[in-house]
């Protein structure tokens, strides 16, 4: 797979380097990148499905090593990871079912297709146990002779039939990676349109006469706050500028444009204008399994005073970055920090921050953090596309997306795959 | 890093808590001067270069207090004003009298911070300064107008104004200042309005009035610059140009009807007529502000400075103090309250009694209006209407039986006493208690600059604690970065960050001290913007907040949010 190497390595150069902005067009790349690296994959006769998960598993480890601050990277390797295994799952519940009922209906070559079909029927049963199984501790604990076992069944079942079962299984494996890459299709285009299924929701959430109170910029909320524009909904912005970036001004200018009532306040001046404010919107960089928000520097602020005055916290967040990881101590280690030049003048402090002016340590730290963690209980709701949901309720989503077993991507060396 | 640095670029508005920065999304282009950002400093460099020898100092700490909504700055206009400011006319919207270059003002400098005790040395009136130089309180009397070095050697005081000045105040109409945040547009559009007439108007009166309109908009005026006309001055007291004066008027009937403002007395009638700033026209007004006073942005400054030696009954101490305050170079509650309080303490000592009146009632009046006239720069804060409150109650009890010069003396010692008092005293024992409230290994964490909190963290490294102080500090001002600075050159372990991050600084810091402009008899806590979520996210991480402040600036009102009552 060279090219596929080729792509990898150049999609890692632009992650480490940070050359790729928004979650979103992360998580579409990383995307269109997994699915030619499927299907670059080499599918052997027996258990594709793991196959593809190693191939991606490999793929994806390196990419998240890559750029660990970025979520999106992760969320979407999981997913993927989860497309494959419900595939795969599905393919097999299929394939017993016709088997069972080709095994009733055909009687006439006992002999040959006796084994025939029992053996297979055996492998499908031991490759559908492994899929259908609900996940428990026994599951996960037999997980490692598991998938040990089934390709050794099913490979003990090649070995004695063969040619009957290979054009099942080839046809199958075709199947199989068929299906994965439609799936990762229909997941990149779930990326791409996620804005516009957020923004559906608008209208339910904002009626007239409101003021709404975002901080910084980002593409979800605008286009949130433009599709309530569209129906003729009357309210007021007030953005927050959001220092040291200041993306609140371009927000603010594209909201004028469009046509909304919009006030720049700085960030300072949060506090005192949200008892003013009925809601805040804001944008997230990701959502936690535990609900808790990654969000732009400066939004637990917000939220702690939105809080305090009883102000509707609102969270938007696309599919991909709902995250399946429990952030511990999120402060730091799912945070970047950014260069203090965007906070200090360097020719102005130069004295203070140079290191190897005579005094061993400097007098001066500048901090500047890139993002703000905002525990669950200060959300008052998350908007996703597939409708609104509670921060409790976070944990459900992410078992209709992800698989248990797919948490932990690094492989483990000493297990029997 | 490019958004910051263009922004710093861009002179910006002295914003005292909200604004908006001029978004020209929709700027109707018939400008004719270049609406672009770098206009300004270009007309600007041309301009003063003619007339002023003197080296700007950088316009980061000054002129990004002055003027930045960028757009509509006509360029002709600035230039224009470089020439004599007319003769005489005393035009009401722009008045262009430079209150001075940095040289010439070293004199006055020291003569003014003479008195001052080492311990003032706390309340500086600007960093650098370059602004602060000021005027010698001299300065003033002027047939011979602007040479500046005549200027400096007059050293004499000059009796209080001629009455005959009082024409030049009600001369300039004061349109009500509406500049808050804005609607882009709307804002856009008036601009172009205002330029396109600053344009005609500015070459229909080439003659006399220097940059007519665009007075109102030299927003980019840097203020250090020039020394620019320092000309008209006096000669130009008592004209006045019609003209302008309609034209002026007719401007003012574009605008939104001007709303009632809080100051509503004030801005009436005689005020009006008596005031010397002349308020740029309304811009879009937030409705959640329209009970408050509207912000002054710094436009009026060139035009102002300039004035500074043209006749008129405001006592040049105080219009210094009034400009600096305006030019954002004196912050903070005691370093304005003491200004303007030595600046009175001038104009007292200038004063003489008018025959015919008794001392008591016509100081008292001059005092208000002097006080009007402060206002308008910047609305007083709490420690200085106290500060005010003190003097008037000392005038007015002053025995009948004093001869003036006596009356002088006592009223002056009074303001020694008071600021003697009240203010430093005061901080020693703030300091003596808070200091014991530092313990080996803490990190301290204040917000913006604030006079006594930095005091307070000096002394208590002078007692030798070890601590790290943690800066925190808010755009647009960047206060904390004067204070970061005086703090590191002692020698204190300091980190610097913004008010966004600190949620993320709260984790390791073990005490907050706030300074305050003042507290309310409900004990609420009235301060620079972003002290509240300062104190709120301390709150959540669970840290102690100390807010120290001094007594006299305690008042008996309360208050509820941060909406009810601000600047």
């Amino acid at each position: 797979m060279p090219d596929t190497q080729a792509l990898v390595n150049d999609f890692l150069n632009k992650l480490k380097k940070r050359k790729i902005e928004g979650s979103q067009a992360t998580a579409k790349q990383t995307a269109e990148l997994l699915r030619s690296v499927i299907s670059q994959t080499r599918m052997p006769y027996t258990n594709q499905a793991a196959a593809l998960i190693h191939s991606v598993k490999a793929v994806g480890e390196r990419l998240i090593a890559a750029n660990p601050v970025e979520l999106a990277v992760g969320n979407v390797v999981r997913r993927v990871l989860h497309i494959v295994r419900e595939e795969d799952l599905s393919l097999t519940t299929a394939a017993m079912a016709g088997l069972n009922l080709s095994a009733e209906s055909d009687d006439e070559d006992d002999t040959d297709r006796d084994n025939h079909p029992a053996l297979s029927a055996a492998a499908i049963a031991a490759a559908s146990r492994s899929t259908l199984r609900p996940p428990s501790l026994q599951t996960l604990l037999e997980d490692v002779p598991d998938s040990a076992a089934v390709p050794h069944t099913s490979s003990s079942g090649g070995d004695s039939e063969g040619k009957s079962k290979s054009a099942d299984k080839s046809s199958r494996s075709r199947k199989l990676k068929h299906d994965v890459i439609e799936a990762v299709n229909e997941l990149i285009q779930d990326i791409s349109t996620c804005h516009e299924l957020i923004a559906e929701q608008a209208v339910e959430h904002i009626h007239q006469n409101e003021v709404i109170l975002t901080l910084g910029s980002s593409r979800t909320v605008l286009e949130f706050l433009c599709a309530a524009k569209e129906k003729k909904r009357s309210f007021r912005v007030f953005v927050a500028e959001g220092a040291p970036r200041y993306q609140g001004h371009l927000l603010a200018k594209e909201l004028v444009t469009r046509g909304l009532q919009t006030t720049l306040i700085t960030d300072s001046a949060v506090f005192a204008m949200i008892s003013r404010v009925n809601m805040v919107i804001v944008g997230a960089h990701a959502v936690m399994a535990n609900g808790g928000v990654i969000a732009p520097v400066g939004l637990n602020m917000v939220a702690l005073a939105a809080q305090k005055h009883a102000v509707p916290f609102v969270v938007l967040a696309g599919s991909h970055k709902l995250c399946p990881l429990y952030p511990h101590h999120p402060e730091v280690l799912l945070n970047e920090l950014r260069s203090p030049s965007e906070l200090l003048d360097f020719g102005e402090f130069s004295d203070c921050l140079d290191f190897g002016s005579g005094i061993g340590a400097p007098l001066l730290h500048v901090v500047n953090p890139t993002f703000d963690y905002v525990p669950p209980k200060l959300v008052s709701l998350f908007i996703t596309d597939t409708g609104g949901h509670n921060p409790s309720y976070m944990y459900r989503l992410i078992a209709d997306y992800y698989s248990a077993d797919d948490l932990v991507l690094e492989r483990r060396t000493t297990s029997g795959n | 890093m490019d958004a910051r640095r263009m922004s710093r670029a861009v002179p910006r508005v002295r914003q005292v808590g909200f604004f908006t920065p001029n978004t020209p999304a929709q700027q109707p282009q018939p400008q004719s001067a270049a609406p672009s950002s770098e206009s300004p400093p270009l007309s600007d460099s041309p301009a003063s270069n003619s007339l002023s020898p003197v080296m700007i100092p950088p316009p980061r700490h000054l002129s990004d207090n002055l003027g930045g909504r960028t757009a509509a700055v006509p360029v002709p206009g600035r230039e224009i004003s470089g020439e004599l400011p007319t003769v005489g006319s005393y035009n009401p919207s722009e008045s262009v009298l430079w209150l001075d270059s940095p040289p010439r003002s070293r004199i006055g400098d020291e003569e003014l911070s003479e008195g001052a005790e080492s311990s003032l040395g706390w309340y500086r009136r600007s960093d650098s300064a370059k602004f602060a130089s000021s005027l010698p309180s001299g300065g003033f009397n002027l047939s011979t107008a602007k040479h500046p070095e005549s200027v400096a050697a007059v050293e004499a005081k000059n009796p209080l104004p001629e009455q005959s000045e009082v024409q030049k105040e009600q001369a300039s109409s004061s349109k009500p200042l509406k500049a808050k945040t804005t609607k882009a547009e709307r804002r856009a559009l008036q601009e172009s309005q205002r330029a396109a007439k600053a344009a005609s108007r500015a070459e229909a009166n080439k003659s006399g009035t220097p940059g007519g309109a665009p007075s109102s908009k030299p927003m980019k005026q840097p203020p250090q610059k020039k020394d620019g006309p320092p000309v008209a001055s006096s000669i130009a007291a008592s004209e006045r140009i019609g003209v302008d004066r309609s034209v002026e008027k007719e401007r003012k009937k574009d605008l939104p009807p001007p709303r009632k403002q809080f100051d509503d007395e004030s801005r009436g009638g005689r005020a009006k007529r008596r005031s010397v700033l002349n308020q740029p026209e309304a811009r879009n007004r937030v409705e959640l502000f329209r009970h408050l006073p509207p912000h002054k942005n710094g436009t009026q400054l060139p035009s102002l400075e300039s004035k500074f030696f043209e006749l008129h009954e405001k006592h040049p101490a105080v219009y210094k103090v009034g400009l600096q305050y305006l030019a954002g170079d004196l912050s903070g509650g005691n370093a304005r309250c003491i200004a303007m309080l030595q600046a009175f303490q001038e104009a007292i000592r200038d004063y003489s009694t008018p025959p015919e009146k008794t001392l008591t009632r016509d100081l008292t009046s001059k005092i208000g209006g002097f006080v009007s006239f402060l206002i308008e720069c910047r609305p007083l804060s709490m420690s200085m209407g106290n500060a005010i409150r003190f003097l008037k109650s000392r005038i007015a009890r002053l025995p009948l039986t004093l001869s003036e010069s006596e009356a002088k003396t006592t009223l002056c010692s009074d303001i020694d006493r008071f600021i003697n008092e009240k203010i430093v005293l005061a901080d020693k024992v703030i300091l003596r208690h808070a200091a014991t409230k530092i313990r080996d290994g803490d990190v301290l964490l204040t917000y913006g600059s604030s006079c006594v909190v930095e005091m307070i963290l000096l002394y208590a490294h002078e007692l030798g604690k070890q601590f790290r102080v943690v800066v925190v500090d808010s755009h647009p001002m960047l206060e904390g970065q004067k204070l970061l600075r005086r703090l590191v050159v002692k020698g204190l372990s300091c980190t610097y960050t913004q008010l966004n991050a600190i949620s993320y600084v709260m984790h390791k810091v073990t005490r907050v001290f706030l300074g305050a402009s003042s507290i309310f008899s409900n004990g609420t806590v009235y301060s620079t913007v972003g002290t509240a979520s300062v104190a709120m996210v301390a709150h959540a991480f669970r840290v102690p907040v100390l807010v120290c402040c001094e007594a006299y600036k305690f008042h008996e009102r309360v208050q509820l949010d941060s909406i009810c009552f601000n600047e």
